[in-house]
């Protein structure tokens, strides 16, 4: 399958293509003079530039060129091989060319947009295309590895980017894990009261999607669970999930309601704060986080269950339940999987207004957040729907405040995108409910998707006051009769250039969106990548936007950046979408960059054995020397680096490969 | 070289530096650098490889003996490797390597190895800069002038010092 060493008459002819890129690189890159630089070097039969070398009259100039020139190796210089390496292997191997005699300058991105004098980028692009030519002509024929892809997915989060993303799979056919962290799935949609724009009730669109993905066939749904451990690669995904202990057994939980009943906690002071209500009501140590859970399961909280803390209690429950579903015995369960794909779905985290000291939060009893406020406008919620303070009044001024935590340098720099509607749906909904004036404080009004901006509109003409300016502070410290008792809020009204002072009775901030606590943690479980604000990294902004650098796992919602609704609900539909395309193939193609053992040279020192990471080096006892097993070998060439007689070697970087490539950067200057 | 030997003038000297990234995060930072623009030194050359584990000690002795004033070595920040464990063994083989340069009278300055993340382009820009102003500083290195053995078959000139030799490294 693979031939290591080149056979003597195989003299490199190779084609050299330097490409403007439009003016992205030509603008930076004289490229009229790195093709005729190229036309000189060794072995170089035809040197071109192209306005676009990735079109298609592009590739058609390369194969006319292989077919025409008899070329037997390929250099293009143009951008990053992340981008378009693809692209011209196959341009190759169209045109009966291995794809791997092919290599990429990378003369875009790490020389014309990150170089300011247009001769040292001249220069630069010459070195890379040099050495570019001197590593093709000791390129080898080498096979795509191609691997069997397991049709199972896992979508990690419950909310609504991972019910769409699972429903989509399953109703496609395909075998679907989904793991949920929180007790129930549902996430941050389950709490919402309506939906912006259309006013939607929130649990009557989401709650039927929850039942389908509890009943469907394809979908093995695991709540209170979280993933351990993932190895395996694309398409072949081995996951450790945790199945945390509910203490009660979920086949036979009913979800009546019963034990909860029974619970001893009936005092409300040793009652803990609700969280899905946001803590504006309490719980008992057995519950369900609310009516439509999925499943509808109870938990029990072993934080505050005295049978589990202290392992002293009445035990009321157990004798409550006539199913028998109470069981204090349960302990963690770990179970292993086999995937072919992976869909994140882990959501985002509302932005803790505490750390903005200055609004109150926290201090003042009537400040509240959206997320708050969505629980008391809720018919569910604990106030029943209606719109009352902590202390029992109904406001009568409320303001509005945008931009808490996001558009702000000393949190975060980007614009959470939702909260602005939900600012809006916030006063649409407080002014219908209570009647209050209502005044909103807005930095820049975003509201830029379908039916968004009539619905500002339609809010502007229900008489809520804009006041464009981003509030300094808000205080109970009074200056007039009328402030005394009142929160007020200060700000500068930037259209009349006034600081004004606004008495309210309560204040919502809009608070924004930011990345799930444990980010960094699921970052390195899943082998994925980051970007600067801490949500995940998609491959690409524009053309791979739900797809991450590490193959086979995809990207759905607000785990990726702050998206409203509608946006994640495409998401996910995307990323389900590419994992079936992946899965559905049946095999990957994988590079065949695996290291292997010259017999020979290999002295069976055993020095590589414990370096690989994969184990896929064994030692052969009766020839004494090491061996690599292909299939495990991930290609980092770990073992190459250490081989201390030079018996390892990497295919696609094998030392005399990367030596040319040395010598190519620096031989001519 | 020795402290007593007077550094060449700085005048017009432009550093070269080759530059090794592992493909999942330094050289995707890399790339991020490019796509969001941000200008630095032109005086690195990326060579890729896979996994800074990849990066064998005589890459960076062959790079210096071939002429670059410095090396710069990129992987994935710790406990980030995409196959695990290849940035620690890169780094075992570092510390022994800066000696072993040391030894040779190559400054410290002139090999550098970074963890930079695939989101850290700005980081990229960064390192290049600072690292082309130190070496600007140091002049030449001049690994390059060693004579060579004239016995030395030209193919072989690869087989440098065998670091990384023996042991776990």
């Amino acid at each position: 399958m693979i031939m290591h060493r080149k056979s003597p008459e195989d003299q490199p002819r190779i084609g050299v293509y330097v490409c403007h890129c439009g003016v992205n690189i030509a603008a930076k890159v004289d490229v009229e003079h790195v093709r005729d630089f190229a036309a000189s070097l060794p072995g170089v039969v035809v040197s071109r530039d192209y306005k676009f070398a990735c079109s298609d009259p592009g590739q058609e100039l390369i194969q006319k060129d292989i077919r025409e020139h008899d070329l037997n190796r390929i250099v293009v210089a143009s951008c990053s091989p992340q981008l378009h390496e693809r692209t011209f292997r196959r341009t190759c191997a169209d045109a009966g060319l291995s794809p791997f005699f092919f290599q990429m300058a990378n003369i875009r991105e790490h020389v014309s947009w990150v170089t300011v004098d247009p001769g040292a980028a001249t220069t630069k692009a010459r070195a890379l295309v040099a050495a570019a030519v001197r590593r093709v002509a000791r390129a080898e024929a080498l096979a795509l590895r191609q691997v069997p892809v397991r049709p199972e997915v896992l979508v990690v989060g419950g909310g609504i980017a991972g019910i769409h993303s699972a429903l989509t799979l399953a109703n496609a056919g395909k075998k679907v894990f989904l793991v949920e962290r929180e007790p129930t799935i549902g996430g941050h949609m389950a709490q919402l009261d309506k939906t912006f724009p259309t006013m939607d009730c929130s649990a009557c669109i989401l709650t039927p999607k929850m039942s389908d993905v509890k009943n469907h066939p394809n979908i093995t749904m695991w709540t209170y669970s979280e993933v351990d451990e993932v190895s395996g690669f694309t398409g072949n995904f081995k996951v450790k999930v945790r199945r945390k202990a509910r203490y009660i057994k979920e086949e036979l939980c009913v979800g009546c309601g019963d034990c909860v009943d029974a619970c001893v906690m009936k005092k409300e002071k040793v009652q803990v704060p609700d969280e899905f209500n946001v803590g504006l009501s309490k719980r008992k140590a057995v519950y369900m986080p609310f009516p439509q859970a999925t499943p509808a399961c109870m938990v029990i909280d072993p934080k505050q269950c005295l049978q589990l803390m202290k392992g002293k209690c009445a035990q009321t429950c157990v004798d409550a339940c006539e199913r028998a579903a109470v069981d204090f015995d349960q302990t963690d369960e770990i179970v292993e999987i086999d995937v072919g794909a992976i869909v994140m779905a882990t959501g985002f985290r509302p932005f803790d207004a505490k750390r903005i000291p200055e609004y109150g939060y926290g201090r003042f009893d009537h400040v509240y957040t959206t997320l708050e406020v969505e629980r008391l406008v809720n018919a569910s919620g604990p106030t029943g729907g209606e719109v009352v303070l902590r202390d029992g009044t109904v406001p009568k001024t409320v303001g509005v405040i945008h931009c808490v935590g996001s558009r702000d340098r000393r949190h975060n720099a980007y614009c959470s995108k939702v909260c602005c509607m939900a600012a809006l749906k916030m006063a649409h909904l407080v002014k219908e409910r209570t009647g209050a004036e209502v005044f909103d404080f807005y930095v820049d009004m975003r509201t830029p998707s379908k039916g968004y901006e009539e619905f500002y509109d339609q809010v502007l003409s229900e008489g809520v006051q804009f006041i464009r300016g981003r509030v300094a502070e808000v205080t109970d410290w009074a200056m007039t009769p009328e402030e005394e008792g009142k929160l007020v809020i200060r700000v500068e009204d930037t259209l009349i250039g006034v600081a004004r002072r606004v008495p309210v009775d309560m204040v919502i901030l809009a608070v924004g969106l930011e990345p799930q606590v444990d980010t960094a943690e699921m970052q390195r479980r899943f082998n994925i990548s980051c970007s600067q604000e801490g949500f995940f990294l998609e491959r690409h902004p524009k053309l791979a936007p739900v797809s991450t650098f590490t193959d086979g796992i995809f990207l759905a919602g607000a785990c990726q950046g702050p998206k409203d609704i509608p946006e994640v609900v495409a998401q996910a539909g995307a990323a389900a979408a590419e994992a079936l395309a992946l899965v559905d193939r049946g095999h990957v193609d994988i590079e065949p960059n695996t290291a292997w053992i010259e017999e020979e040279a290999c002295s069976g020192c055993k020095t590589c054995i414990p370096l690989c990471p994969f184990n896929a080096i064994t030692r052969d006892e009766e020839k004494a020397i090491a061996v690599v097993n292909d299939a495990m070998c991930k290609g980092c060439g770990t073992c190459v680096a250490a081989c201390p007689s030079g018996a390892a070697q990497q295919n696609m970087f094998t030392d005399e490969q990367i030596y040319e490539e040395i010598e190519g950067v620096l031989a001519y200057v | 070289m020795s402290k007593d030997t007077p550094l060449p003038s700085a005048e017009g000297f432009e550093p070269r530096i080759v530059a090794f990234f592992c493909n999942w995060c330094t050289y995707t930072a890399s790339d991020l650098a490019g796509t969001s623009r941000m200008q630095y030194a032109p005086n690195t050359r990326v060579i890729r490889v896979m996994c800074s584990g990849r990066i064998d000690p005589r890459f960076v002795l062959q790079t210096l003996r071939e002429g670059a004033d410095g090396v710069l070595l990129g992987g994935c920040r710790p406990g980030d490797c995409h196959y695990q464990s290849g940035n620690y063994k890169c780094l075992r083989r570092f510390k022994l390597l800066k000696r072993y340069l040391a030894q040779m009278g190559v400054e410290n300055e002139r090999v550098r190895l970074e963890w930079i993340a695939a989101s850290e382009g700005d980081r990229v820009q960064k390192v290049t800069n600072e690292m082309v102003e130190q070496i600007r500083k140091l002049g030449h290195c001049r690994l390059e002038q060693i004579p060579r053995p004239e016995t030395e078959p030209a193919a072989e000139t690869h087989d440098l010092e065998q670091v990384g030799a023996g042991g776990m490294i």
